[in-house]
């Protein structure tokens, strides 16, 4: 699992992806600061962290759209697959790998309560708990973009799919409104990834929420395993 | 060192492997041949647990594949058709993450050395992958798979894409590090497989055709039996051929003789064919002496490698029995020889070589 994180933690920069990954969650998060945090004179970060919902479901396709097509792609997955390694720690490997990059990008934000700091109080409390927030979002939509990256042999499609899906997740709120059928409405409301994150950034926290992101989270890295177990018997 | 037991690798209706079974023993080199498509890549694949098979067990050092995969792995050094490598990473760090990889335990810095230097990649170490050749990539290919010192070595098309002088490198760095590692090498180039194994395994369409040493093989399918000779004749015209055709047949021990074309004037070509335990050819040649006539040429049907495998591997075998019956059967009884599965039931029911099956 160490080698398989060094090497594609390596691999995010080589490729360019990291910088763009960092360089736009640094610019939309920068850009959401300054308007609705400062912008509105207060020091709680809370708006900008909401707002950042949608700019996490573009970037992360974009972090986790090679990390199996690609190896599928070149057959680099035959080095992998018949190394002495189990397709768990492969799956996990290029998983932490991923998270890692997301954590340092969403670090910036104490960059930013730096600047609060010099000018106001910075409560911590609420800071933390948004943090942890958006990361264990990213936690579960990390997941999910590497399982649709076990799909495909084509890193665009996978990023297209991945953004497309969390997009879906965005907008199950308002789909379920639209559902006449009221348990699947419930379903679907209980489910949603986007009034359980906005619920934590009020500040209101949930161990439920957490829970379902971590198991989002296990649940796809699962599946992952799964499609790449599967394979070998296709 | 591996055994594998009638392996199976079904692609929906298509039998991309079936029913293969054979081992290999500490130290040998065993060459996998066979054209495109006829299932060495997908064995090979079975072998080092990329794949599964549909059925059937394959043994590594006496650890099964599919039960206890890691360790099996740990055991085997794999260059795949395609050497998965990283093109964006340079040589030394792609070799590093192999280590790591594979959870090497040998001293880092000195193991990679050796390799590097085995493989003649220690000047391009620094350097993209992306941007080597495809013979330094081939080269880097194999260093990877010798990390860790496996005792298993499943090299598929190893020479693929290297110049004449490159190929003959690897294929006595192959011969080398055969003597303390277990080597299976696919190929479809077959002086290579000459050159290189001790053992050949010829596959067609998913079966094993053919088993046994390369000397083996080409001495069970060329038939020493097997001649052409020119005979002059007292009278140097066509009747000659009945009168010498009849004597020829009445020697002891041979089985078949046509006389061929008109090679010279008056002069006729004849094939003959003799049982497999005689050596007729001595006989012919008194018979020759007392009769009075000459023999200007004697050639025994060399049959090469070459065209044993194109025969098996063609479908040449499909022609063959199309043909006038005569040859037909005896054809096809030179090739129940060392060719097992399928053909055997193939064998006309006068099947006279005793040692028939597979060696």
């Amino acid at each position: 699992m160490g080698a398989i994180f060094r090497r594609e933690m390596g691999a995010f920069f080589t490729s360019g992806i990291a910088y763009v990954f960092l360089a736009g969650f640094a610019l939309f998060s920068g850009l959401f600061f300054s308007l609705n945090v400062v912008g509105s004179g207060i020091s709680d970060m809370s708006p900008m962290f909401s707002s950042m919902f949608l700019i996490v479901v573009f970037l992360i396709p974009i972090l986790t759209m090679r990390l199996l097509s690609e190896e599928k792609k070149n057959r680099t997955d035959q080095g992998l697959l018949t190394a002495p390694v189990s397709l768990t720690s492969i799956v996990l490997g290029k998983y932490f790998a991923a998270l890692a990059l997301f954590i340092i990008a969403e670090s910036v934000v104490f960059i930013y309560s730096i600047i609060i700091a010099l000018c106001g109080q910075v409560v911590w409390s609420t800071l933390l708990g948004n943090y942890f927030a958006m990361l264990f979002l990213g936690a579960a939509f990390i997941a999910i973009g590497l399982f649709i990256s076990s799909l495909t042999e084509n890193q665009m499609a996978s990023a297209v799919i991945g953004i497309f899906v969390l997009f879906m997740l965005y907008l199950m709120d308002s789909l379920a409104v639209n559902i006449p059928v009221e348990f699947i409405q419930k379903a679907l409301i209980a489910a949603s990834f986007y009034s359980r994150y906005i619920e934590l950034t009020r500040g209101v926290f949930d161990l439920s929420t957490i829970v379902y992101f971590i198991s989002i989270a296990v649940l796809f890295n699962f599946f992952t395993v799964r499609v790449l177990d599967k394979r070998r018997w296709a | 060192m591996i055994e594998v037991k009638n392996l199976c690798k079904h692609y929906g209706d298509k039998k991309a492997v079936n029913d293969i079974s054979f081992s290999v023993g500490k130290g040998e080199i065993l060459g996998f041949l066979g054209p495109n498509g006829a299932g060495k890549s997908t064995t090979m694949n079975i072998l080092t647990g990329y794949i599964s098979s549909t059925s059937g067990q394959v043994l590594i050092n006496g650890v099964d594949i599919l039960e206890n995969p890691i360790e099996a792995k740990s055991n085997i050094g794999y260059l795949p058709e395609i050497p998965p490598l990283y093109v964006d990473m340079t040589v030394d760090s792609y070799l590093n993450f192999m280590y790591d990889l594979k959870k090497c335990k040998l001293t880092r810095k000195a193991h990679l050395k050796e390799i590097c230097d085995i493989c003649k990649i220690s000047h391009v170490r620094e350097r993209l992958i992306r941007n080597l050749s495809k013979g330094y990539k081939q080269r880097v290919g194999l260093a990877q798979a010798l990390i860790n010192n496996p005792p298993v070595l499943i090299l598929d098309e190893p020479t693929v894409g290297l110049d004449p002088s490159q190929i003959i490198e690897i294929r006595t760095l192959i011969k080398k590090l055969g003597k303390n590692h277990t080597v299976i090498l696919s190929s479809h180039i077959l002086p290579e497989i000459q050159a290189v194994c001790d053992r050949i395994i010829i596959v067609n369409k998913g079966v094993i055709a053919a088993d046994g040493t390369a000397a083996e093989i080409a001495n069970k399918l060329t038939n020493e039996h097997k001649m052409t000779v020119r005979i002059e004749g007292t009278k140097r015209t066509a009747e000659d051929k009945d009168e010498i055709v009849s004597a020829l047949k009445a020697i002891d021990g041979v089985k078949y003789v046509r006389a061929d074309m008109e090679r010279e004037k008056g002069i006729y070509d004849y094939d003959i064919e003799s049982d497999d335990a005689i050596d007729v050819r001595r006989a012919i040649n008194s018979l020759c002496r007392n009769k009075g006539w000459n023999i200007l040429m004697l050639q025994l049907s060399d049959m090469t490698l070459e065209d044993i495998f194109m025969k098996i591997t063609t479908g040449t075998m499909e022609a063959i029995r199309t043909t006038d019956s005569d040859e037909k059967k005896n054809v096809l009884d030179d090739y129940s020889i060392g060719i097992t599965g399928g053909m055997a039931a193939d064998n006309g029911e006068d099947n006279e070589e005793t040692e028939g099956g597979d060696e």
